[in-house]
């Protein structure tokens, strides 16, 4: 039975290339019974398509009062 | 003064226009005169904004483009680049052929988040493309965030279970998290809490895209150190948007 740790080792590894079989099956068997993780796979992917929108935005501070003159 | 304004709002864009179209006939940007080579684009512009501004009226709407934001933008785009290339100068000379890309049709872009993206996936692909061409001997030792490890396995309890202070929680709502410009800070001011080497394979993986054999051929690592330390990168980065975003969401303020 993998761990948490090792769940999320092999979840990560699966951002980069398409899992044994037998890692497929031993995640599949623990997401099924951890919420924890399964919140984490779906994150991966989260994460994945946050960066790939990412830009540098050039906005000024919120919340700031311009300049007084 | 409206004819002040009006003055100032088209002298910008035609000069920039001329600067960027000057430099495009190089090929090669270090095949151009010393006036448009590594650091001078920023200077350039801000200097002409100065004179227009003393010039004319002080209430110039904000054009697209604007020195002062131009020059933001270029800092950020700097250090990102100067991070995954790890050379200066290559770095100064990326951004400044985004840059003068993106200012010669300036008129094209409808806002400055559709111009920083243009710019910032410019730089992208012309930092893939250097990254790909370089083949590393293998180093001694590479620097790696080995004495990291135990703040990021302080997600788990000893028997390697999440702890309850750690444990990934639904978001919700992520489609619109990407719209809000207070998510994007968080997102920046997360990516900063990376130490360096697992933000600049994190940026290279999920930024410039590039696949993980060719981040191994180009930075001389082994897999294995790649995928340790992408997974710590994601854990902590998962972690800190869950904290400072997704969870925190959750209160009313």
């Amino acid at each position: 039975m993998l761990t948490c740790r090792q769940v999320t080792e092999l979840l990560s590894e699966a951002q980069e290339h398409r899992l044994s079989l037998r890692d497929r099956a031993a995640l599949r068997m623990h997401t099924m019974m951890c919420d924890g993780c399964r919140n984490f796979r779906r994150q991966m992917e989260t994460l994945r398509r946050i960066s790939r929108s990412y830009a540098p935005s050039t906005d000024p501070p919120p919340g700031e009062d311009p300049p007084s003159k | 003064m409206r004819s002040g304004a009006l003055s100032v709002a088209r002298y910008r864009p035609v000069d920039l226009a001329g600067a960027a179209a000057a430099a495009s006939r190089y090929h090669d940007p270090r095949d151009a005169p010393a006036f448009q080579t590594r650091g001078t684009l920023g200077e350039r512009v801000n200097q002409k904004d100065q004179t227009a501004y003393a010039a004319g009226d002080e209430r110039a709407t904000p054009a697209l483009g604007e020195p002062a934001t131009l020059a933001a933008l270029r800092m950020k785009l700097l250090r990102f680049a100067t991070l995954q290339l790890g050379d200066k100068h290559l770095a100064e000379d990326a951004v400044q052929e985004a840059l003068l890309g993106a200012l010669s049709n300036l008129r094209s872009f409808r806002g400055e988040a559709a111009l920083n993206t243009w710019v910032f996936s410019i730089l992208k692909n012309k930092i893939a493309d250097q990254l790909r061409q370089r083949t590393r001997r293998p180093e001694i030792s590479e620097a790696f965030d080995g004495n990291d490890a135990e703040e990021t396995l302080s997600a788990f309890d000893d028997r390697g279970m999440w702890k309850s202070t750690h444990r990934p929680a639904t978001w919700a709502d992520p489609e619109s998290a990407v719209v809000d410009h207070q998510f994007w800070r968080v997102f920046e001011a997360c990516l900063e809490h990376l130490p360096g080497q697992q933000a600049r394979l994190f940026m290279m993986r999920e930024f410039v895209q590039l696949e993980t054999d060719e981040i191994c051929q180009a930075l001389a690592i082994k897999p294995g150190n790649l995928n340790v330390t992408l997974h710590r990168a994601r854990l902590k980065l998962r972690n800190c948007l869950q904290q400072n975003w997704f969870a925190a969401g959750e209160t009313p303020c």
